[in-house]
């Protein structure tokens, strides 16, 4: 008994944590809440965008100035990095809720069903990021 | 004795934890279907100037729906964020003073919103 008390990892800490090989499924559950972190993280900057785009003529020019002429202090590129993780972030976030509502209601839980549809998610929120993200930078 | 597991097991608690996560499912999926409502009038043919992105939101229907949106985004959020303190932040008073802090942002931000969305 002492020997397994001994052998015990005790309190585990984040930098313990990273050394683990997740699963891809690990891998998008951890994603979620990251992308979670950092929506709720910059929900005023979406709310001001929303403001800015809707509220007037002019709002909205200082809405589209900002991707071309930066907004306030912060640089244009900066403005377009944080809508680049807006983009990642939410279609991940997606994605995601809808595999887990998927799962909640069809009970579809087996070790296979969670690979293949982690592969799905991953791929699906990495290409859409990637082409919205090319087009946010003027790459087409 | 009597039998107190499986079946006959006596259910204790408020069933807090259930309604939480009943709710942020019901949010999210109101929330999935407004993504998907607002991406359709979006990839409508036209241009997409401010005329036609502002007057998506200014129909008194889409008002309604949006405000419930953002009220269920809260509460998802809510939800969300106050798991994640309960799983990292052990230290009660830090996870009180974060908790508190959370509810403030989403309030915060929920106000904001409907006042924007209102004013359309």
């Amino acid at each position: 008994m002492a020997d397994t008390a001994k052998t015990r990892p005790g309190t585990i800490h984040l930098i313990d944590a990273l050394q683990y090989r997740l699963p891809l499924a690990g891998v998008v559950s951890i994603l979620h809440r990251a992308s979670a972190a950092i929506l709720f993280v910059l929900l005023p900057f979406v709310i001001w965008m929303f403001d800015a785009s809707v509220t007037s003529e002019i709002s909205f020019s200082r809405f589209t100035s900002a991707f071309v002429a930066g907004l306030g202090f912060v640089p244009a590129w900066l403005v377009k990095l944080a809508v680049l993780a807006l983009i990642w972030s939410y279609l991940h976030h997606f994605i995601a809720g809808l595999r887990h509502l998927w799962m909640d209601a069809t009970h579809s839980v087996s070790k296979e069903f969670g690979r293949q549809s982690a592969v799905f998610t991953l791929a699906l929120s990495g290409l859409l990021t990637v082409l919205l993200g090319a087009r946010l930078f003027g790459l087409y | 004795m009597t039998q107190n597991f499986g079946t006959k097991r006596i259910v204790v608690g408020a069933h807090y934890g259930l309604r939480d996560w009943l709710a942020q499912r019901v949010t999210a999926l109101l929330m999935a279907l407004f993504t998907l409502l607002v991406l359709l009038q979006i990839l409508m043919p036209g241009e997409l100037d401010y005329d036609r992105w502002a007057g998506i939101f200014a129909a008194q229907w889409m008002k309604v729906l949006s405000f419930v949106v953002i009220l269920s985004l809260a509460l998802h959020a809510w939800v969300g964020v106050r798991d994640i303190l309960m799983d990292y932040v052990k230290p009660v008073g830090v996870r009180l003073l974060a908790q508190v802090f959370a509810i403030a942002w989403l309030l915060g931000c929920t106000g904001w919103a409907v006042q924007v969305l209102w004013r359309l």
